[in-house]
């Protein structure tokens, strides 16, 4: 009996909630563990989630927008008809301090061109460091776009442009562009570990780096130095929870604040629970079916309009994004600057496309391909069953379209190659600039570009394309914009399917949070009530 | 006994051999290799492709990749993680006190619950004890890990609120790291007052999910083997001799009845390990086994091919040492053939 009843009190002892309360602390539930902690030589957006709190970059995004504003770079100016631009750089700002290393000296000039130069330049001492893969620096054809990067004095650098592109201020937006402390890189050098720039971050960011337990959980303390929105809590926690269900029983528990990528299926039953709040916008995306503009019947504009009106995409959006998802009009998202509202959607109206088809002199039943996605993507949850749906509402207007796919590798290749009649593809975007969505229909030099799929090209079209990237006012490139808005529409290359619709749930004591339409986390401003 | 062990240790090697063939083809059969799962809408170019694919020695021959691996293996070099640029050897040390640590406490609940219970199912047989017995370890073996481990993380901690959901410790409260590894040692290394319980509140239910099949086979086996027991003569003489019901039945009958039970103690290790894979993504358990998973998504062929190989053999010497228990507290199987 004496041993029943140590053992229920030792059981009572061990349900009960153990832990003296702490210091203000904000729990983000990640959903996977980061590669590393320099986003240079990172893909994913777990990694880049998990390296912002330390660093910042020469430009940022303001919060919850794809604003291009001030970052250490307190101002710029754009000169040589966009081919230069010189950088201000912010004065007394401070990296952060690590148990092996204190930094001597303020942020400057050398950091930048540290930055850029592990990137761009093989004899840069940390260029092969953890593997050297630089895929978004490439990406973003900085290589091509870049001439010279050079200080003109501590707090001063001039970035030389070898054509005029002003959406390269949004590239530096990016997380690939964060700026770390060449001080920090020399030190490790000399220590002969430089892996651990890549390891135990030091940067000049609203939290700094405390500690990484591998695959569990990485600890950040707020800098009281930051010069930017200061971070309201003291400490930051990623806990690393892959399994969806797993984190929102979390969230629900009240182990964490924030929840990464809660699955669809949970969202009504989250918007019913007056602990939890429910936040949504659409994602930086968009879904298409490209009509191969290189293929007949496909080169003329009415059979293209005709099979975009064929297809029913409400019924897509309902059944296959189960509500998370908008219906595209443009190749932009609505949260994007530039988008133009007045741009009609295409109905669907079966009836009619018939009688476009047969005006056109299409001689039905036409046989054609259609090739869908065989991976999940951000902007298409079930690309088969989204094929499927359409196959069946093609059947309607006398199209038999044949389902074809290959493994996402080979179908990529494949598509860009243009051996498709019609297939499915998308696109994230980058940097929140309008160019970053708008060049996947460009035609440098006559040719459709590798990322054309439709391979369609209009001289207009790509003339305002090129025109939007050297003129520096936002307001005057929004125009350049709208107008590509209204030929695609009315050319159709592609049928626009869909922009995700992201969730995010927190409990509902975390104020100040804000979404960001560029999918990322960022957590300065953030608050518990 | 010498002979015994190198004869055991010999018939290792060609375990071995056939596993650093099967994770060498098994990974490179699943479609898009390393350089490929790292291409997004973006594409890549042909130059940069070839590149990188050079760079990680994917464009030679695959039986020249091969040697090299077992080449670098024999040397005891398990490679670098393509995607974190770390020792694959050094990950895995990092990782794997969690996996043992949880692999420990599903078997220490599994044994300490299945023998007992197996033990009074057989002495009780035919009874409502021993139907109901069978029939729930027959649950408990067939039981899909996934399902079960996010059913008891609804219904303990989500509704009950009794337990934390995952993870190892409460973050908020605790900064525990090393020097062990093992989260309940460290913890109560670490002086932080509630940091051993809060730890081992959060091993209960990884525990009881992983242990929940080994604790079916454990209990099904100690009962069938205690039956056996149970009608050997040399029990009939231990009762005929007047000893008590409980002496006969916890000397004489539960230590013979518990050398196959060792064996299946032993076999159960390379179920756990698989259990581990699931029970450590459901429940944020840092351990191997979902370091293996991401792995997978990653086309980390080094961490993969040099975990798979780790933990087989850590699997592999579990098998050994229980055989070689085996010897010692059974001659008959010392000697035979």
């Amino acid at each position: 009996m004496k041993a029943l009843t140590f053992a229920g009190v030792g059981l009572a002892a061990l349900l009960a909630t153990a832990g003296a309360l702490s210091a203000k602390t904000l729990v983000y539930c990640s959903e996977g563990s980061p590669e590393n902690f320099t986003p240079a030589i990172n893909t994913t957006g777990t990694s880049f989630d998990a390296a912002r709190p330390v660093y910042n970059r020469l430009t940022e995004f303001k919060r919850g927008t794809t604003e291009v504003v001030p970052g250490l770079a307190e101002s710029w100016e754009v000169t040589d008809g966009g081919k230069t631009i010189t950088f201000h750089l912010r004065k007394g700002v401070k990296f952060h301090s690590m148990k092996d290393f204190k930094p001597t000296r303020d942020f400057n000039a050398d950091d930048v061109l540290f930055s850029f130069n592990r990137q761009w330049k093989p004899d840069n001492p940390f260029y092969k460091v953890s593997g050297g893969k630089y895929d978004y620096f490439n990406d973003m054809d900085m290589p091509t776009l870049l001439d010279s990067v050079e200080k003109k004095d501590d707090y001063t650098v001039v970035t030389k442009l070898k054509t005029p592109n002003v959406a390269i201020l949004a590239n530096l937006a990016m997380d690939f562009m964060a700026i770390g402390s060449a001080e920090y890189a020399d030190f490790l050098l000399k220590k002969g570990t430089p892996e651990q720039f890549d390891q135990a971050p030091v940067g000049t960011g609203p939290f700094s780096f405390v500690a990484y337990q591998k695959d569990s959980v990485i600890r950040f303390k707020a800098n009281k130095d930051y010069y930017g929105e200061q971070a309201l809590v003291d400490d930051l926690v990623f806990a690393i929870t892959p399994d969806a269900t797993a984190r929102y029983a979390k969230l629900k528990a009240g182990e964490c604040h924030v929840n990464a990528y809660p699955r669809p299926a949970d969202l009504e039953e989250m918007e019913r629970d007056a602990t939890l709040k429910v936040i949504n916008a659409p994602g930086l995306n968009v879904a298409y079916l490209a009509f191969n503009n290189m293929k007949q019947p496909f080169d003329k504009k009415e059979v293209r309009q005709a099979l975009s009106m064929a297809i029913d995409r409400d019924a897509i959006i309902k059944d296959v994004y189960l509500g998370a998802g908008a219906k595209a009009t443009t190749l932009i998202p609505p949260t994007m600057w530039s988008y133009d509202d007045k741009i009609a959607d295409t109905p669907y109206d079966p009836e009619k496309a018939k009688a476009m088809l047969a005006a056109a002199g299409v001689k039905t039943p036409l046989d054609i391909d259609l090739w869908y996605q065989p991976v999940q993507r951000p902007y298409n949850p079930n690309g088969k069953r989204i094929g499927e749906m359409m196959q069946a509402d093609l059947a309607k207007v006398g199209v038999n379209a044949k389902l074809v796919t290959y493994e996402w590798g080979e179908y990529r290749k494949r598509l860009q190659a243009a051996e498709d009649m019609t297939g499915q593809m998308g696109w994230t975007g980058d940097n929140g600039d309008p160019d970053n969505f708008f060049f996947l229909l460009g035609c440098p030099e006559g040719k459709p570009a590798q990322n054309n799929i439709p391979k369609w090209c209009n001289a207009e079209f790509n003339d305002l394309l090129e025109k939007a990237r050297v003129v520096s006012d936002q307001a005057e490139r929004a125009k350049l914009y709208q107008r590509m808005q209204e030929i695609e529409h009315d050319e159709a290359p592609s049928l626009l399917v869909a922009h995700s619709i992201v969730f995010e749930a927190m409990r509902s004591n975390v104020t100040g949070y804000k979404q960001s339409p560029l999918g990322t986390h960022a957590f300065e401003g953030v608050d518990l009530q | 006994m010498l002979i015994y062990f190198l004869r055991r240790v010999a018939f290792t090697i060609p375990t071995f051999l056939a596993l650093m063939f099967l994770t060498f083809a098994a990974i490179r059969l699943v479609p898009g290799d390393p350089v490929e799962v790292r291409v997004g809408e973006h594409g890549m170019s042909p130059e940069r492709l070839a590149y990188f694919r050079h760079e990680l020695g994917l464009d030679r021959p695959v039986w020249k990749q091969f040697l090299d691996y077992v080449w670098r293996l024999a040397h005891g070099d398990f490679g670098v993680s393509l995607s974190t640029q770390q020792k694959v050897l050094t990950e895995f040390l990092t990782l794997f006190p969690a996996t043992l640590e949880l692999a420990f406490f599903a078997m220490l609940f599994a044994v300490s619950i299945g023998v007992p219970a197996g033990a009074i199912a057989a002495v009780k047989r035919g009874s409502f004890y021993d139907q109901a017995l069978m029939t729930v370890s027959l649950f408990g073996y067939s039981m899909p890990i996934f399902w079960w481990g996010l059913l008891l993380i609804m219904f303990v901690s989500v509704w009950l609120g009794l337990l934390p959901v995952s993870g190892r410790i409460n973050p908020i409260n605790y900064d525990i790291e090393g020097p062990t590894g093992f989260m309940i040692v460290d913890a109560l290394l670490s002086g932080q007052q509630g940091a051993f319980l809060d730890a081992l509140r959060h091993l209960i239910l990884p525990a009881i999910v992983l242990g929940t099949v080994p604790l079916g086979i454990i209990a099904r086996m100690t009962r069938s083997s205690m039956l056996e027991v149970l009608s050997e003569d040399y029990v009939r003489t231990a009762r005929a001799k007047g000893l008590s019901p409980s002496r006969v039945i916890g000397v004489h009958a539960l230590r013979n009845a518990l050398l196959p039970v060792v064996t299946v103690i032993g076999l159960s290790v390379s179920g756990l390990m698989a259990g581990a894979v699931l029970t450590e993504t459901i429940f944020s358990w840092p351990g191997v086994g979902k370091w293996l998973i991401e792995s997978i998504g990653r086309r980390d062929y080094p961490a993969l091919q040099g975990g798979v190989m780790l933990i087989s053999a850590v699997v592999v010497c579990v098998n050994l040492i229980v055989d070689l228990v085996y010897g010692v507290i059974d001659p008959r199987i010392r000697h035979g053939r």
